[in-house]
């Protein structure tokens, strides 16, 4: 009923717990967000926003005594409750790319049989069908030779090209959702806009939704429809991507927007955010960000304020609507 | 051999100009590992006071180049003077280390690599201020408290060990130790790579205070063509170990003439950015580095 | 990104919670390792006390007490020459911890300043020289100690300076790859870069760093270490009899169990064993923390 109304993947009121010495640690609090079919989302953070645990959660692959509340449905199924055959089925529609392909990946085996492997043993194809298949998505990620590739050692691959070879063994499996994790970060930086276009086209052609985790603001808004941003564990705005640069309501995402040096033009000096990021353990008792903020009142810290729904999205600040169209001016000068 | 194909941007990193001010200076610096040739007859100049950048992709030779100039890394051929001193080959005795230790210093990109750990800041800074300046302990207490300040670390960060400071606070501590030796030069080797963009901010602004207060001058190693806009006054662009565009940094980020430069530019994610395939590129460079063994 | 706190929850709560109690020598060693340093702390005592407070003469023989067990306050009875039992494995503390206690700390000095040596210069010298550690790790340690009793004399000397020789390439080659590890760090270059002299780094930073390492591997070794020796002295390579000392002991008691009375070789063997076990439990709870510290 869920994707009856046009929503594939839909996160409310996830919160995440971690057993660290022998206590449970809050790594998320209140993360909700959707994906509609076809549809791209980007998360964006800094160290311990909780971005990455937030695609973890989704993808079933937290630690071992990990709490996890509120609910993560896909399709209109509970994610959380997936086993055996089912958890299968759902990880061929919900893949993941991470942002170190080599730690992903058997270093001993060639790349033909890493990309085979789960088509031939969970989905019962045939080696010859595999493989044609595998050359053929490598075609599609820009890797002409693939044949030969699958030949090879992943030690004998560039990181960019390895990475093109998990996107294409990613979407093996005909995903209807792909969780990319940082998947640019460890590349060069035009060999990012190489990879980040290709993932842009596979995604268009195929109509699949796309959760593109980055702490990069402006990759973000380049290939996703709706960018999220978090801190502290929670989502602390969510936005269509040209509004979030151009019109940020929260200010944390000003802060963002202000603190990166410009390529284009010349700041004599950057509007930095005072203070460190917070991970959501450590975080004020109030608004998260409450501490670090310039626009801060006393109200502020009384009470965590909520996820509220304002024209195109949503915003985590009290302040929003009165400080609407000050923040790019604030935080500019400095 | 990259340079003479390219025009060079007259500016203060020329190296055709006269060495006389010249802080460092750079000429036909080569290095080889076995048959690969990381660096290849690299020259530049840096002014007293000057801030150069060199910009780069992995496998560009920009962090071999920091290595030889810091004396970390022999070079195959060429020489690198600074303050008029030779430093292309080791250096003989405890002074000329010093020495040139007063002159060249480097912050490094791990923030959690590049302090001891069982070392607390102040007592890192301490060791340094010892060997370079002697003096009583009292006086260099004073000292540490000030390069502290000038590095926006208070006594209790000071006195913590690096496990208890985040990574921020870690790589002021790194720069307050590498200022403490009072050099001329500071190279930067991806020093704010590696930080969180609101905290990339404050180092940012914190090394142009440091520069501004203590006239030292900074090598910049850097991907990052905005970090790269941020603080240095001229930019060199190297492709394979090899030179292929340098000039003013305003100028060769509004302007890129070289093939790759104009890539470098146009792959930065900006308002309105979209990414595109490395084929949709009429005029690319010669990128093959995609059927490359890359070492990371 | 985010993912950076997350390996603190491999580390088992138990550990975790220990971690912060005990000791400031022994932390996160746990009840085992304090249990363990207890039995330890109690045998260097011995070690160095054995000998006036043994109740008896430890040389005196009596032929008419030979295997004599338990008598009035000969707790332990006595040996084939009628010595007492107890005297003497007290008073053969000294040279049976004492021995070991020297191959440590010589085969522990050799061995670190051959890992950092090799670790910091690299090249040639690390080729050669870890060579010529390969060839001395093929003699085993009883063949050396031959070879040492026949140069020297046969005795204590001879035996643990042949026993320290043997170990210094393993420790070499354990500390080695720490030392590398350390060498390749950021904040080594940065003291060279400085200006600072290569041996000022070397003790003051990289050995200092590795001490977690040196005194784990060294509290292993030293558990091998009184092993060998009793073994080199059961030969008769190593403590000269008359003189009291657990391996001898272990040796000479061989005549009585084959005649029925395995006092003095069983009280002898579990003095061995016992402070063995104590010093490799501990070694191994050090060796752990000490990874669990350089992360």
């Amino acid at each position: 009923m869920s994707a009856a109304d046009g929503r594939l993947l839909d996160v409310a009121s996830l919160a995440v717990q971690l057993p660290v010495g022998g206590e449970l640690r809050t790594v998320l609090h209140d993360v909700s967000f959707h994906i509609g079919p076809g549809e791209a989302l980007g998360l964006v953070g800094e160290s311990g926003s909780g971005k990455s645990m937030t695609a973890r959660a989704i993808a079933r692959l937290l630690p071992a005594g990990a709490v996890t509340t509120g609910t993560i449905s896909y399709a209109g199924g509970d994610v959380t409750a997936l086993k055996g055959a089912a958890l299968r089925s759902y990880r061929a529609e919900v893949a993941m790319v991470f942002q170190d392909p080599r730690a992903h990946i058997n270093p001993v085996r060639r790349i033909g049989d890493f990309m085979t492997e789960a088509l031939r043993t969970n989905h019962g194809v045939s080696k010859a069908d595999a493989v044609a298949r595998a050359i053929g998505l490598l075609a599609e990620v820009g890797i002409a030779d693939g044949q030969r590739r699958l030949e090879q050692h992943p030690h004998e691959l560039s990181g960019g090209l390895l990475q093109r070879v998990m996107i294409a063994s990613a979407l093996l499996t005909e995903p209807r959702l792909l969780l990319a994790d940082e998947p640019t970060t460890a590349l060069d930086v035009t060999t990012q806009a190489d990879v980040m276009a290709i993932l842009d086209d596979l995604r268009r052609e195929r109509g699949m939704a796309l959760l593109f985790i980055t702490h990069d603001l402006e990759l973000a808004s380049a290939v996703c429809d709706r960018t999220a941003v978090m801190y502290a564990g929670q989502l602390v705005e969510q936005r269509t991507s040209s509004q979030l640069h151009d019109d940020p309501l929260h200010p944390y995402t000003a802060g963002l927007v202000g603190a990166r040096p410009r390529i284009d033009g010349d700041v004599t000096r950057l509007a930095a955010i005072p203070g460190r990021p917070r991970s959501a353990y450590e975080a004020p008792a109030g608004c998260a960000f409450a501490d670090r903020c310039e626009h801060v009142e006393d109200a502020c810290g009384e009470a965590r304020p909520p996820l509220e729904p304002i024209e195109d999205g949503f915003v985590r600040c009290r302040r929003a609507t009165e400080l609407r169209g000050m923040l790019r001016a604030g935080g500019r000068h400095g | 051999m990259g340079e003479s194909a390219v025009p060079l941007a007259s500016g203060p990193s020329d190296p055709s100009g006269s060495t006389g001010e010249a802080l460092l200076s750079v000429r036909g610096l080569t290095k080889h590992f076995g048959t690969n040739v990381a660096v290849d007859d690299v020259s530049f100049d840096i002014a007293r006071g000057g801030s150069l950048a060199i910009v780069g992709e992995s496998g560009s030779g920009k962090t071999t180049i920091a290595k030889m100039v810091v004396g970390l890394l022999a070079p195959t051929s060429g020489t690198i003077t600074t303050c008029g001193h030779d430093r292309s080959t080791p250096a003989r005795g405890a002074a000329e280390r010093r020495r040139r230790g007063a002159e060249v210093q480097i912050v490094f990109q791990d923030p959690y690599s590049s302090l001891d750990p069982r070392q607390s800041g102040a007592s890192a800074i301490d060791e340094v201020l010892a060997l370079h300046r002697g003096g009583s302990s009292a006086d260099r207490a004073l000292r540490v408290a000030e390069l502290g300040d000038l590095v926006g670390l208070d006594d209790r960060q000071l006195r913590a060990l690096p496990k208890a400071l985040s990574g921020g606070q870690r790589q002021r501590v790194a720069i307050a130790r590498a200022l403490a030796a009072e050099p001329q030069l500071l190279i930067l080797d991806e020093s704010v790579a590696a930080l969180d963009v609101s905290i990339q901010a404050q180092v940012l602004n914190l090394l142009a205070d440091v520069r501004a207060d203590t006239g030292v001058s900074y090598l910049l190693i850097s991907h990052d063509l905005a970090v790269v806009r941020q603080i240095t006054d001229d930019v060199i662009v190297m492709h394979r170990g090899v030179v292929v565009e340098r000039g003013a940094t305003r100028d060769v980020l509004d302007h890129p003439q070289a093939a790759y430069t104009r890539l470098l530019r146009a792959s930065v994610p900006t308002p309105g950015w979209r990414p595109r395939r490395r084929s949709e590129w009429t005029d690319a460079p010669d990128l093959s580095d995609v059927s490359d063994v890359s070492a990371g | 990104m985010s993912l950076v706190e997350l390996p603190t929850t491999a580390v088992p709560p138990a550990r975790r919670r220990l971690a912060g109690r005990g000791l400031p020598l022994l932390r996160g060693t746990g009840l085992v390792g304090h249990l363990c340093a207890i039995v330890l702390l109690g045998a260097l005592l011995v070690a160095v006390f054995g000998a006036a407070i043994a109740p008896h003469d430890p040389d005196l023989t009596n032929l008419s007490f030979a295997f004599v067990g338990r008598f009035q306050d000969h707790y332990l009875g006595f040996d084939s020459q009628g010595r007492d039992l107890l005297s003497r494995l007290l008073a053969g503390a000294r040279t049976s911890i004492l021995g070991p206690l020297v191959v440590v700390l010589l085969s522990m000095l050799f061995g670190t300043v051959l890992a950092i040596a090799t670790a910091w210069k690299g090249g040639r010298f690390d080729t050669i020289v870890s060579a010529a550690l390969d060839v001395l790790f093929a003699f085993p340690a009883i063949v050396l100690a031959i070879i040492a009793s026949v140069v020297i004399e046969p005795g204590l000397k001879a035996a643990s300076l042949a026993l320290s020789v043997a170990y210094t390439p393993y420790i070499a080659r354990v500390l080695r790859s720490a030392a590398l590890r350390e060498r390749s760090r950021d904040y080594i270059a940065a003291l060279e870069v400085q200006g600072l002299r290569a041996w000022v780094i070397c003790v003051r930073h990289l050995g200092r760093n590795m001490l977690p390492i040196i005194v784990a591997q060294g509290t292993i070794l030293f558990g091998y270490a009184m092993v060998d020796l009793a073994a080199i002295s059961f030969l008769g390579l190593g403590v000269q009899p008359p003189q009291a000392d657990w391996g001898v002991m272990v040796a000479t008691g061989q005549s009585g169990v084959l005649q029925g009375y395995p006092m003095e070789s069983l009280c002898a063997g579990l003095c061995i064993v016992v402070v063995v076990i104590a010093v490799n439990l501990l070694g191994e709870r050090l060796s752990d923390r000490s990874t669990l510290v350089t992360r």
